[in-house]
């Protein structure tokens, strides 16, 4: 991404916000619901790409998280506690869980560690199905208020995608924090050569428990957010096919990037909906279209932009060489 | 001299096969310890026993006196122990200045002050210097993946200053690196060596370098320690002769 001037990415980044707070003002609900769960997703999202993306961990349970966070609010808010206390509980909740299963991780690695956290996904599965006296079991648990924020109530679908917007805002802010600071080299460095980074000091033990404990904290803000939105909740949402959901927007937006889970939220969320009007056929697409991206750039679209720019980076850099050969001749 | 590095009697067994076979020597505050042998007589896995990679099936390490058998590469590691590895281990994503910040930050502060602190860990000046001292300047923010072999072979050992250890074991820094390179990496290790007092074990195949850069030099074969002297002493040894540097 170092390849386009500050002003124009300071100016880009300003325009798309802008988009985000003024467009879906003449939304109708259906509108904003999609643009909500959009938000919702990425944040969920950035969670796994943290875990999987900057830190190098296969993890098939994100979507556990995002129900681990959704069930903990959807349990306090009906019984009337304040949506952001239930938000800093399903945070603490999720992060805890997401640390001890970070200790399989510690053991196996790649497609061993997937089926680890995949047998972990169905347990959080039964337990939000069978544990009716807590869940609700398969009838849910429905009536979920939306928050009042600052005393202003966002019952209405606008000032509740607001909510999803400010929060997104927020964990963005706070993952970007992350990926510069020095633990953010320290989860890249895990994901490239764990043996490496451990002659260097680095713990690795640390920061892959770390790892997982914050993207799945995120996972269960995404749950904290994504109960009042729908206002009901059931096991069904929060089932494999959702880890397997966010494992997509990852890689297809593009894992390690930081705007990876923007993206691949977008074409999660949005792109059935577009492909909408060609009815039943519109799953079929989705998919062609997902498996054509891969193959064209498995790294994901945002690894089209950075080939893009490591070409352009090569040929300056050949060019250089060129040059200082040249001059090496010259002095021989 | 006081010994900063004292091993005895490592042992390492896989399975029926005896690596490393009761090893004992000692490292003097200051000097750079060449350490040579055939192919398979147990270099590298004494590195390995030495620094936390691999457990010894038996005997003791010792830093500054104080056992450190067992512990982790992480916290040998802040203890003052740096190593290169054999084959290169450089972060290929990153780039040069960040690898070396990298290879620097766990020095610093602690996990909660690398995480509110500064991105480089105060770490961008200490990178540049280094970067300036191995001839990388042109290659600071370049991947590190996009380097040549040899120049990849330096910000290797580069990274391996970066936390400014007191001993660092070098596992072939000359391998695969070309002749002009590698007298500069040479030079690098020699102002090191004498400006930081570090003290340096490396193992290498490249005799001239090998006698050239070091004051001492330990032989292996077969998991045992074959020689130990001045690199003229034993360049005569004939049991060396025989076993390594040939006829």
């Amino acid at each position: 991404m170092s390849g386009f001037a500050k002003p124009l990415k300071i100016a880009l980044g300003l325009i798309v916000i802008a988009g985000l707070i003024i467009v879906p003002m003449n939304f109708n609900r259906y509108g904003l619901f999609i643009l909500s769960q959009w938000a919702v997703m990425s944040i969920a999202a950035m969670g796994l790409n943290l875990t999987l993306g900057y830190a190098g961990q296969v993890s098939l349970a994100q979507g556990a998280f995002v129900g681990i966070g959704a069930y903990a609010a959807a349990i306090m808010t009906t019984h009337g506690w304040p949506l952001p206390v239930a938000i800093v509980v399903a945070i603490v909740l999720s992060f805890a869980v997401g640390w001890v299963l970070g200790y399989p991780a510690l053991r196996v690695q790649h497609h061993y560690l997937a089926f680890v956290t995949l047998a972990f996904s169905t347990l959080a599965f039964l337990v939000f199905r069978n544990e009716s006296w807590l869940t609700g079991g398969i009838y849910g648990i429905s009536n979920i208020p939306r928050p009042h924020i600052f005393g202003i109530a966002t019952n209405k679908p606008l000032p509740f995608y607001y909510v999803c917007l400010g929060s997104l805002a927020i964990v963005s802010l706070a993952v970007w924090w992350l990926i510069r600071s020095p633990w953010g080299r320290a989860f890249m460095a895990l994901r490239e050569n764990p043996l490496r980074a451990q002659s260097l000091g680095v713990d690795t033990r640390r920061y892959t428990l770390m790892a997982f404990a914050i993207g799945s904290a995120l996972g269960g803000v995404a749950g904290a957010l994504y109960a009042p939105l729908t206002q009901y909740i059931d096991p069904v949402p929060f089932n494999l096919s959702l880890s397997l959901d966010l494992l997509m927007m990852v890689i297809v937006g593009g894992a390690g990037f930081y705007f990876g889970p923007f993206l691949g939220a977008m074409i999660a969320v949005l792109l059935p909906e577009w492909l909408r009007f060609t009815e039943g056929y519109y799953l079929m697409l989705y998919a062609v279209a997902v498996m054509l991206l891969l193959i064209w750039s498995p790294t994901g679209i945002l690894g089209i932009l950075d080939r893009y720019l490591a070409e352009r980076r090569t040929k300056a850099a050949s060019a250089l060489r060129a040059v200082a050969k040249s001059r090496l001749e010259t002095v021989q | 001299m006081s010994a900063v590095l004292e091993v005895t009697s490592i042992k390492k067994n896989f399975g029926g096969i005896s690596a490393v076979d009761g090893v004992s020597f000692d490292v003097r505050e200051g000097e750079i310890l060449g350490l040579i042998g055939p192919n398979g007589c147990g270099k590298s896995t004494l590195f390995n026993c030495i620094l936390g990679q691999l457990t010894p099936s038996g005997g003791e390490v010792k830093l500054d006196g104080q056992v450190v058998t067992g512990l982790r590469p992480a916290e040998l590691n802040k203890l003052g122990v740096s190593r290169t590895f054999q084959l290169l281990q450089v972060f290929p994503k990153l780039s040069v200045r960040e690898n070396l910040i990298l290879a620097g930050q766990e020095h610093q502060g602690n996990m909660a002050s690398r995480l509110v602190g500064r991105s480089d860990a105060g770490l961008t000046g200490a990178a540049n210097q280094m970067i300036g001292f191995f001839k990388l300047d042109h290659l600071a923010d370049e991947p590190a993946g996009g380097l040549s072999y040899g120049q990849q072979k330096l910000l290797d050992a580069a990274m391996a200053f970066m936390g400014g250890p007191r001993l660092v074991l070098l596992d072939e820094p000359a391998g695969g690196v070309n002749p002009s390179m590698l007298s500069d990496l040479k030079d690098r290790l020699v102002a090191i060596n004498r400006e930081k007092n570090a003290t340096f074990v490396v193992i290498e195949h490249n005799m001239e370098f090998v006698m050239s850069l070091c004051s001492r030099v330990m032989v292996m074969a077969e998991g045992k320690v074959l020689a130990m002297g001045r690199p003229d002493e034993v360049r005569k040894n004939p049991a060396v002769i025989e076993a390594y540097l040939g006829h």
